[in-house]
């Protein structure tokens, strides 16, 4: 029976028929629901969630040398963060086959940069196999396993947000069993000392080349012939879009194996079409290569370099039709920025910290990066994945070298920290800056969409595992002071605040503790948080319009201008009771009068 | 002959669920279907879109613009942000049902006045307050399902058993209500 699936759901039933024991993974748009749906064949293999993905890759490859079939998958971003071992597996190589599912993010719809994670696979030296969307993905996996087993190589699996949420009709069908390959102590092969890493260094070479003679034979890269004169190049997603621009009128070849090319291939395809363009998303990766090939094909100039591409794109920048649509005036619609949620614990948090003035506030990856959006606007940096803490420090450093003593406030979320604000943490304790760091502790890895990590108590399974704690972590790390606090108690976050930023022995820490609203509480979250709460109200009479609450931003709160009082919206408020506090004229209270 | 449907509307609103159901009725019908969505952060009380495609051979998951045969749109807003995605004559369902985003809650902007008039004057329009009917039914959440019956009706897949896709879909506790919901949205004139 075909099964509607997202190109997640089918690179993940892919694995599973493919013999795959042992999959790893840090969450990441658009990435995460790839070991989520691992999760149903957990009988068959091994899956778990790693702090961070230089871990997950990592554990990927202890069971690839224990002989076994293994993946571990990450959003782009990650494969920055698992690049260190990545450059180095590529000298080793494997013993059961391995996949690094790359999964990029063109048009940054959840992402703090854009970038082409095929450019990895040259820098690796690794094979890089693309597909078009999810009906391709069983027999690309199959073949990607084929390929690292037989030229002893990892595979860099690469998809793009589009090839991720989109769905298409895919066939199931029936798992392999792949038999583990015993392990045999190999020191020239595992360690890569300089002595034997330079005596790698030439086979490296040599298995490109035997994988360029693959590439030109590889099942994955296809010819359409229509007997047309245009020829079309594509891959990824952008080969659908072709397919629709161009209809019967080219011929396409279809690369699926986009590194090594096989140039023998593209060029006869070349040679037999008058006009040949290369459709690809993001860099000219394919384009560049064919050009050093002396092959005159069109791309980049005429498709952008930037965001995604769809039929539109291609139709104009190839054809020169525009699409014919109509444009509505843009006074009849205002922005929808997305928002920090009802009953958000991270409000209580930014609204009490925007008090403190003259602070720099460096920023992290999370749901929490919107404490930098209005009213809240809190928040000064975001670069990448811990960065907030170790920002923090260099700024305080630098700042105090130029003899400004400057209040610097650092925020993580949960995961975010264990992901890779550790070793900040430890920079700024060793380098003593008295920085404020804060961990907000919502309980879950909450914007990739609720996924369990150290913090939390349960593993990907949903099973029991230990729990972290957090107060320990951090004074194991020579923190000497450290605040737990309830963020939807503004007058302890307040207090924390202060007492921290008055702190000057070392860095302090501030735990902010309480679940995500839109969490599934656990059997832990119900034992250790009162969340049952009666929601909010506004007494019309008592409010005078002074906008405090206005300026929690929360989405349950609306303001009329006429009236010039505000109302809450009861079907959407959770009774976190950061507005009844933000109000000085007791005007906000619990429905029916509860505490 | 590919057609496409546009489903707009704000996060949580339950645009997904419909055109998961929507998609499992255009394959009953035999079709080759796609459909895009969006995750992550966009879906914390942002715009958000799930886009469906079909016809004998579908390539592209995604509509361009000038391109949807129909778009549903859960929100007057989001009906003037994707209407330049509509096909010339296409046909807009919409719920009139406001839900201001955050810069018109802090009182920063208003919310447009005349959107549904404007919507009138240029779509082939059907409107109705679908939350509004839904809370009649008994819940609010419901009104992705009265919108959903709404589509199903200018469709016309005679074959598809629409109450036998909602109830694989949804939790038995909520079969009932979105039983109504869809006849309610089928029925609409």
């Amino acid at each position: 029976m075909k099964q509607l699936w997202t190109g997640n759901e089918a690179v993940a039933r892919a694995l599973y028929e493919a013999g795959v024991s042992f999959a790893s993974a840090y969450p990441g748009t658009p990435s995460t629901e790839i070991l989520e749906n691992l999760t149903l064949y957990h009988e068959d293999m091994h899956v778990e969630w790693a702090p961070n993905e230089k871990v997950a890759l990592e554990a990927a490859i202890g069971a690839s040398m224990a002989g076994v079939r293994s993946a571990a998958a990450m959003k782009h971003v990650g494969l920055n963060v698992a690049a260190d071992p990545l450059m180095t597996l590529s000298y080793t190589g494997v013993n059961g086959g391995l996949l690094i599912i790359s999964a990029d993010d063109p048009e940054l719809h959840s992402s703090q940069n854009e970038q082409d994670n095929r450019i990895y696979a040259k820098l690796a030296k690794i094979p890089c196999v693309e597909i078009t969307g999810a009906a391709d993905a069983a027999e690309a996996i199959k073949e990607s396993y084929y390929i690292s087993e037989t030229y002893d190589t990892p595979v860099l699996f690469r998809m793009t947000t589009r090839v991720c949420h989109s769905k298409e009709l895919v066939e199931s069908g029936e798992k392999t069993n792949f038999a583990p390959i015993p392990y045999v102590k190999n020191a020239f092969k595992y360690v890569s000392s300089p002595a034997n890493s330079r005596k790698k260094r030439p086979m490296v070479e040599e298995r490109m080349a035997k994988l360029s003679a693959y590439s030109e034979q590889s099942p994955l890269n296809t010819v359409e012939d229509n007997g047309a004169s245009v020829g079309v190049i594509a891959s990824g997603v952008s080969a659908h879009y072709a397919r629709e621009v161009f209809e019967e009128g080219a011929n396409y070849l279809i690369l699926r194996c986009t590194y090594p090319l096989p140039i023998e291939k593209i060029r006869a395809f070349y040679e037999s079409v008058e006009t040949c363009y290369v459709i690809e998303e993001l860099e000219p990766f394919i384009e560049e290569q064919l050009r050093l090939a002396g092959m005159q094909v069109i791309g980049k100039e005429r498709i952008p370099v930037m965001g995604e591409l769809n039929v539109d794109i291609v139709r104009e920048a190839l054809l020169g039709i525009k699409p014919v649509y109509q444009e509505a005036p843009a006074e009849l619609v205002a922005p929808r920025p997305p928002i920090l949620c009802s009953g958000c614990p991270h409000r209580g948090f930014f609204y009490e910290a925007k008090k403190f003035r003259d602070l720099i506030v460096t920023g992290d990856i999370g749901c929490y990066t919107l404490g930098a959006a209005p009213p809240l606007e809190v928040t000064d940096s975001l670069v990448c994945m811990g960065a907030s803490i170790s920002m923090g420090h260099g700024v305080y450093a630098a700042m105090k070298k130029n003899g400004i003593e400057k209040k610097v406030m650092a925020v993580i979320g949960d995961s975010t920290f264990l992901h890779s604000g550790m070793t900040s943490l430890l920079n700024s304790v060793y380098n003593n800056s008295p920085t404020v760091n804060v961990i907000l502790d919502n309980r879950i890895t909450a914007m990739t969409g609720h996924q369990d990590n150290p913090g939390t108590g349960y593993d990907l399974m949903g099973n029991p595992a230990p729990e972290i704690d957090f107060e320990q972590i951090v004074r194991a790390l020579g923190v000497k002071k450290v605040r737990t606090v309830n963020p939807l108690n503004l007058a302890d976050v307040r207090a924390a605040i202060k007492e921290c930023l008055e702190f000057k022995e070392g860095p302090s820490v501030i735990i902010s503790r309480w679940p995500c609203a839109l969490k599934r509480y656990s059997e832990r979250d119900l034992n250790e948080f009162p969340l049952e709460k009666s929601k909010s109200v506004v007494i019309e009479e008592q409010c005078r319009g002074c906008l405090n609450c206005v300026r929690t931003g929360c989405p349950s709160i609306r303001f009329d201008k006429e009236k010039k009082k505000a109302s809450i919206d009861s079907y959407s408020c959770v009774g976190c009771g950061v507005c009844i506090q933000s109000c000085p004229f007791d005007a906000i209270v619990r429905e029916g009068g509860n505490k | 002959m590919t057609k496409s449907i546009l489903f707009a509307g704000v996060g949580g609103q339950g645009i997904v669920l419909a055109s998961n159901l929507l998609a499992a009725a255009l394959i009953e019908s035999g079709f080759d279907v796609k459909m895009s969505e969006v995750h992550g952060m966009a879906q914390r009380g942002g715009s958000v879109t799930t886009q469906v495609r079909f016809g004998e051979k579908v390539h592209s998951p995604i509509i361009g613009k000038g391109n949807a045969d129909v778009i549903v749109a859960f929100e007057p807003m989001e009906a003037i942000r994707w209407l330049n995605h509509l096909k010339p004559g296409g046909t807009l369902i919409l719920s009139t049902a406001r839900i201001p985003s955050s810069v018109i809650l802090s009182g920063a902007m208003d919310y447009p006045e005349g959107i549904v008039e404007y919507l009138n004057e240029h779509a082939d329009l059907i409107s109705l307050n679908a939350q509004k009917m839904a809370t009649d039914l008994g819940n609010e959440k419901a009104m992705n399902v009265i919108l959903l019956g709404v589509l199903a009706k200018i469709l016309e897949l005679s074959d598809v058993d629409w109450l036998a896709l909602i109830k694989k879909e949804v939790h038995p506790r909520f079969y009932e209500l979105n039983a109504k919901a869809f006849r309610t949205g089928y029925s609409f004139k």
